[in-house]
């Protein structure tokens, strides 16, 4: 079987080794992160969250995924 | 309740706004919140911690279907960043409403206001309702006025400072010029703070510090409630004239 490659990315600003082609929705799951609670940006575009089964990551991507925290 | 705290078409029971940063934890700060009768509390958008993944998330202390999440852009010094946090806001749960505050100094903290006149303009055409915090200028509250705010929100004193409000005599002419709701934020530091604040006639008070850090936060947000309250019927009274010498209380006919 072919060994498959892998990518880094930016997620939250820290980088990350993922296989190349995995999908954000793969990524979010992997992470444990509560899809309803969040929003999540693509290299500075925001992301429709219907849409993340079908963006598939490559090299450098930059995700910033973000939530309600306590504030002024 | 007949009286009631209209912003952008939506009621609210309560005058109070609260902040939920500075707590020692969220159960601490959820408790705080329900005793403080708030309807809105406002909350910061941030990075999710993906290294830690069972930090508590805020919104299970504070549900936002029963308490109006109000997202503000803290920590925001350009409007292109603050347009970047709402924006995110928005595709978290569908939140329009929100607080624009865009700091222009790290060290007073108070507002940039060509910057908050610029990102009010172009939330407000994007469907945003946008409550702004602002500095207690009468002329940049009406230009916000005129591109679109929703709410108009002076500081009374630099954000988390406690010295009350320093400029009661532009609060009172921002209040005679606007229908906008005009809700001071910023710069309390007791609940009497936020009485004169509902005397001058403003339609509500946004607090954090003053009763994240009180020795007893508790405490404190019901002081912040009943304050309010007390603030807001004593304003709809009509306090009496104020003259410089004594009027007697007592018929001065039949003294012995």
């Amino acid at each position: 079987m072919k060994k498959l490659k892998k990518i880094k990315i930016k997620l939250n600003g820290k980088t990350k080794t993922i296989v190349e082609k995995s999908t954000l929705y793969e990524l979010i799951n992997n992470f444990k992160i509560p899809i309803t609670k969040v929003a999540i940006e693509l290299n500075k575009k925001i992301v429709n969250k219907k849409e993340i089964k079908k963006i598939k990551l490559t090299t450098n991507d930059k995700i910033e995924i973000v939530h309600f925290i306590g504030g002024g | 309740m007949r009286d009631k705290l209209k912003v952008a078409n939506k009621r609210f029971n309560s005058r109070l706004i609260v902040g939920t940063g500075k707590y020692n934890s969220m159960a601490e700060c959820a408790k705080a919140v329900k005793i403080s009768g708030a309807d809105i509390v406002t909350v910061a958008v941030r990075r999710v911690n993906i290294s830690d993944k069972k930090k508590p998330l805020l919104m299970d202390y504070i549900d936002p279907k029963k308490i109006t999440y109000l997202p503000n852009t803290a920590g925001c010094f350009t409007s292109e960043d603050a347009l970047r946090t709402l924006r995110l806001a928005r595709e978290i749960g569908g939140w329009k409403l929100v607080k624009l505050e865009v700091l222009g100094d790290k060290k007073n903290l108070f507002p940039d206001m060509v910057e908050t006149l610029k990102s009010t303009e172009i939330l407000s055409k994007e469907g945003f309702k946008v409550m702004v915090y602002c500095n207690d200028d009468p002329l940049m509250a009406k230009k916000l006025e005129n591109v679109g705010a929703s709410a108009i929100m002076p500081l009374a004193a630099p954000i988390g400072s406690g010295l009350g409000i320093l400029n009661q005599i532009n609060i009172k002419i921002i209040r005679n010029q606007t229908k906008l709701p005009l809700i001071i934020d910023a710069g309390l530091g007791q609940a009497s703070d936020a009485t004169i604040a509902m005397e001058l006639g403003c339609d509500g008070v946004l607090v954090n510090t003053a009763i994240a850090k009180a020795k007893k936060p508790y405490d404190m947000a019901l002081a912040f409630k009943n304050a309010v309250i007390a603030g807001r019927q004593s304003y709809l009274s009509g306090r009496i004239d104020k003259v410089l010498l004594g009027r007697p209380s007592s018929p001065t006919k039949g003294i012995i």
